[in-house]
């Protein structure tokens, strides 16, 4: 029996992407079917799958104590491949063909606008909470504050003004929960914040900036706005390094001193 | 042949994070700034030249409808190989920053929404009011 199992996993290791491609597969279904069963079509099958994801990824940290969720278990590291920036921009990419080029043009002054306010909302909210919590000098508020704006943008903006690596963890941790929140919550709240067109989607892109976020949470709520609202997203973490560790600081330094 | 869309898929992907690389140098950050928004440009301007000249043919289209078909699986893996971990443990002021930005970001979507919408010609806003007709 054990034989059994490592002559299974050396396949699965080996193939470990096709592994991904069928598990993948299995979790897609069983979510598209819990969503007609279950939920009477409420709940959007790819928004069950993606919750699903991240319980496996979820468990998958607890069980290797590992950063990449379910992809640290050697024989579905082919999750992480799949799942990774390489075919996930390939993917975001492709969802732009048969887009129209002039509904992207007519969001210009709204789509800068909602990235300029995403970047500025989350640095303060972020910079505000730090200061509550007792994170009183500039360095460590405007990094939190950075984590807030994105998991990307926090540790490099921590990096840039030296702060101790348990704020850049903690602003990695704020990022993520951002990320995860956005993935989930999208699908509940898109009706009552007007998320149904291509417009809405730029502004929401802007606002959010979490690709990982917003590719998850325009997915589960619908597939046809993904291309919008990445478009946008995908300027935020740039912007983000852009300021934070400039602008965003010499502002956070002035008012509190240190 | 399906490999000449994927292949011009990947080209305009590439071109587009080599620009947004480059930004991200003449800027001094080391961050790709725009990469992947610049591809799809890329990939919308390339596509209509193609589609006009006639070279776009089904089975070079469906090189790229595959990329975009797969995206939903993509995320889900994408989302089980987040550190999730991390941000459940991650103590209170990141679990606190991160809600509060959400929350507030979801409460701007309408109100910036509203700016310049008169510019718009409104009939042709909602492409899908009802979203889902893909189960």
């Amino acid at each position: 029996m054990n034989e059994l199992w490592q002559i299974t996993e050396s396949v699965f290791t080996k193939y470990s992407l096709v592994t991904a491609f069928a598990l993948v597969g299995v979790i897609v279904w069983l979510s598209y079917s819990i969503s007609v069963r279950i939920t009477r079509g409420r709940m959007h099958g790819s928004a069950i799958a993606i919750l699903i994801g991240l319980l496996l990824a979820y468990i998958g940290g607890v069980v290797t104590g590992g950063k990449k969720g379910i992809a640290d278990i050697e024989c579905l590291a082919g999750i992480g491949l799949m799942g990774g920036a390489m075919l996930r921009d390939t993917a975001i990419v492709a969802t732009a063909f048969g887009v129209r080029f002039d509904e992207f043009l007519k969001t210009g002054l709204s789509g800068i606008i909602s990235l300029l306010a995403g970047v500025f909302v989350s640095f303060l909210i972020g910079a505000l909470a730090a200061y509550g919590f007792g994170y009183q000098d500039a360095v460590s508020m405007t990094t939190i504050g950075a984590g807030a704006a994105t998991y990307i943008v926090g540790p490099v903006t921590g990096s840039a003004l030296g702060a101790s690596s348990d704020v850049i963890a903690l602003s990695v941790a704020a990022g993520l929960v951002k990320s995860m929140l956005v993935m989930t919550l999208t699908p509940f709240v898109a009706k009552s914040i007007g998320l149904d067109n291509p417009r809405s989607a730029l502004i929401f892109g802007g606002l959010m900036g979490t690709t990982s976020g917003v590719a998850g949470g325009l997915a589960a709520t619908d597939e046809k706005l993904v291309p919008y609202g990445a478009m946008t997203a995908t300027f935020y973490t740039g912007l983000g390094c852009l300021l934070g560790p400039s602008v965003i600081f010499f502002v956070i330094r002035a008012v509190v001193g240190t | 042949m399906a490999i000449y869309g994927t292949a011009l898929l990947s080209l305009c992907l590439l071109v587009g994070l080599i620009a947004g690389k480059l930004i991200g140098f003449a800027m001094g950050i080391d961050a790709n700034v725009g990469g992947v928004g610049i591809a799809m440009l890329l990939l919308i301007l390339g596509c209509g030249k193609l589609q006009a000249k006639g070279l776009m043919t089904p089975p070079t289209q469906g090189g790229i409808l595959f990329w975009s078909s797969i995206y939903i699986p993509i995320v889900v893996a994408m989302a089980a190989s987040q550190n999730v971990r991390t941000a459940v443990s991650g103590g209170t002021v990141a679990i606190v920053s991160g809600t509060l930005v959400v929350l507030v970001c979801f409460a701007l979507v309408p109100l910036i929404s509203r700016i310049g919408r008169s510019e718009d010609d409104l009939n042709s806003a909602p492409n899908s009011p009802t979203g889902s007709d893909d189960a």
